[in-house]
């Protein structure tokens, strides 16, 4: 026991002088904070639209300034012409061309139901869908409106159907930035830790000094553990610091218990940990360790359901998922955070961490060989 | 255990692949023996230390090291013996005091025994001043015998050097063979490589490698006379052509 902590403390003073890691604990995440929980937003706020009248009623001029007067779509043009409208979709200048058709007043009252159409850009699918979804919402209410006012005597306007009234819970303002910020805070924690201990004994290689260590009786538990607990401190680092920056800057919502959070982050870093200390015994160069880990934190991050609800991922996809120990950082970290989740419901995230970790680390003293 | 031998080595061997890097070397080294390991670059010396330290795993042959097998208690003998690579293997971003306490450490030396390590390594190098100087401040020669006292931390029965005074100056050179004759002196066995030819003539007994197999074993003297040679340098210039 004595052994190991003569070699922790040799880690912390390596770390301290460290000029490099200091920042990296401290400016590294808020800047990240920041920027990426808003800017890696999938939220649509603007769609820019092109309104084809060749109506020129009052009902399609009504429907015109509807269309203007919501806040998230920006009118480009008008156009009398298909043609032009298309121009603006090619030109990306338009994200959707609506076409009133002519004589669509006249038809309404007749009862023909006139078509109005809708030509999306949908090079971008998530803009597409939400736009004509934002669109659809004002012709439908426009609709409504029409009905009421051209067929008064009829009933429908006591509106004897079914309404439906949503409530948003957890993230009742459905404000991005709490979605995004405990996500990218267990990313930012994860990429950290695993870069830190993939490069640590890689370039005791590189130097010489592991050789060093080698021919001493030290135990290979004791090596890995003398590694992994300063790097779990500087881990749990990071998460406080990002923890109060997203308080502070964003006002995220702490629901759950801190004890539990951070009870299960020291599991996902311990997780983390390990594959970055096993890759570190495959790679004989810094170089080589970096490039083996960016390809574990891309493919981690991609599948974490950071971005990406991992719920409409493939079902293959899906139980991919169940080796990440970054997707259940973040459904924890969201999870406890924003829903005030309890250990109750965080247990398969626990289990699956706390099997990982074992693999992990299992693999990492299995693998670090003394004698070659 | 009470063999007067501290190294026995017989027909050790290591192969990689096709090629023999160390062609069943036999040889055996007394306790508080100066024992010369000589041999061209790339004659395999640095690999055959490897094995002996347990650094590698011989493909053939057998070998004692304080009495213990190279092959299966490697363990066992590295807390027996000392190692300084030829590659500077202190840490440069620790203190001389740092590094020392550091490797004191995972030998398992007490508290009390490391501070009393301490100063007295701190006082045979006269580093008492830059105790606190982090070790890349250091000159090369103050760093090469400050390695060479921390191999030899635990106090071990045999410490082997794998060319200890490579880009040193002749008077640091001559201060690390004055160490080597004191820890012999105590009855410990030095293994030492070397390049330099003069220190060949300090050693009680050379062996001189060639193309991984050992041409060579006597004391230099006995070593000049059957290569008809006035020194070590001629020696050593017949056999590794």
């Amino acid at each position: 026991m004595n052994i190991l902590a003569y070699i922790i403390q040799k880690e912390f003073i390596q770390i301290i002088r460290n000029k490099a890691i200091l920042p990296m604990m401290t400016v590294l995440p808020i800047v990240q904070l920041i920027v990426l929980s808003n800017a890696a937003s999938n939220e649509v706020k603007n769609v820019n639209v092109v309104v084809v009248d060749m109506d020129q009623s009052e009902s399609s001029r009504t429907l015109n300034h509807k269309i203007i007067a919501n806040d998230r779509i920006t009118l480009v043009a008008t156009s009398f012409n298909t043609n032009e409208a298309y121009f603006y979709l090619q030109e990306n200048t338009s994200d959707i061309v609506i076409e009133i058709p002519p004589n669509f007043e006249n038809d309404y009252i007749n009862g023909k139901q006139p078509k109005i159409q809708l030509l999306v850009n949908a090079t971008n699918g998530q803009q597409a869908i939400v736009g004509s979804g934002y669109l659809k919402a004002i012709v439908a209410s426009f609709n409504a409106k029409l009905i009421q006012k051209v067929i008064p005597d009829i009933s429908i306007s006591k509106q004897s159907n079914t309404t439906i009234s949503s409530r948003y819970w957890y993230n009742p303002e459905l404000k991005y930035t709490h979605f995004m910020a405990p996500g990218i805070l267990a990313q930012l924690t994860a990429l950290l830790t695993i870069i830190l201990s993939a490069m640590n004994v890689v370039r005791e290689r590189e130097v010489g000094t592991i050789e060093q260590i080698n021919v001493t009786p030290l135990k290979k538990w004791q090596f890995i553990l003398g590694k992994l607990i300063p790097f779990l401190c500087i881990g749990l680092v990071l998460f406080t610091v990002g923890i109060i920056a997203s308080k502070l800057i964003f006002n995220i919502p702490i629901l759950g218990n801190l004890l539990l959070l951070f009870g299960y982050t020291t599991l996902n870093i311990i997780a983390v940990l390990g594959l970055g200390l096993l890759i570190s015994n495959f790679a004989d160069t810094q170089q080589q360790a970096i490039f083996i880990a960016f390809f574990f934190i891309i493919i981690f991050v991609l599948m974490s359901g950071l971005f990406t609800p991992i719920d409409s991922m493939p079902k293959w996809a899906q139980q991919l998922t169940i080796g990440n120990p970054l997707a259940h950082f973040i459904s924890v970290s969201r999870k406890v955070l924003m829903k005030g989740s309890g250990f109750w419901n965080i247990r398969f995230e626990f289990l699956y961490t706390f099997i990982l970790a074992f693999i992990f680390n299992g693999l990492a003293v299995w693998s670090y060989k003394k004698q070659v | 255990m009470n063999t007067p031998f501290a190294i026995e080595v017989d027909k050790l061997t290591k192969r990689f692949g096709d090629f023999i890097a160390v062609n069943a070397i036999t040889f055996k080294v007394k306790k508080g023996e100066i024992f010369g390991f000589l041999g061209a670059n790339g004659a395999g010396k640095t690999t055959a230390i490897k094995m002996l330290i347990g650094l590698s795993k011989p493909t053939e042959g057998m070998g004692k090291i304080a009495g213990f097998n190279v092959d299966t208690e490697p363990e066992k003998i590295k807390k027996n013996i000392g190692y300084m690579s030829q590659k500077f293997s202190l840490y440069d971003d620790l203190t001389v005091v740092e590094n020392i306490q550091f490797y004191g450490g995972i030998y398992g030396l007490s508290r009390k025994k490391i501070k009393e390590k301490t100063t007295e390594i701190l006082e045979e190098l006269e580093l008492t001043e830059v105790s606190k100087s982090l070790v890349i401040s250091l000159p090369l020669g103050w760093k090469q015998r400050l390695a060479f006292a921390i191999s030899m931390v635990h106090d071990p029965e045999i410490v082997f050097l794998d060319e200890p005074t490579g880009g040193v100056d002749p008077r640091v050179r001559r201060q690390f063979w004055e160490t080597i004759y004191q820890v012999a002196e105590k009855g410990r066995t030095v293994f030492v490589t070397t390049h330099y030819m003069d220190e060949a003539e300090y050693c009680d007994r050379v062996s001189i490698m060639v193309a991984g197999k050992i041409e060579a074993l006597d004391t230099p003297h006995n070593l000049k006379q059957q290569f008809e040679a006035t020194s070590m340098d001629e020696v050593f210039l017949k056999l590794a052509r």
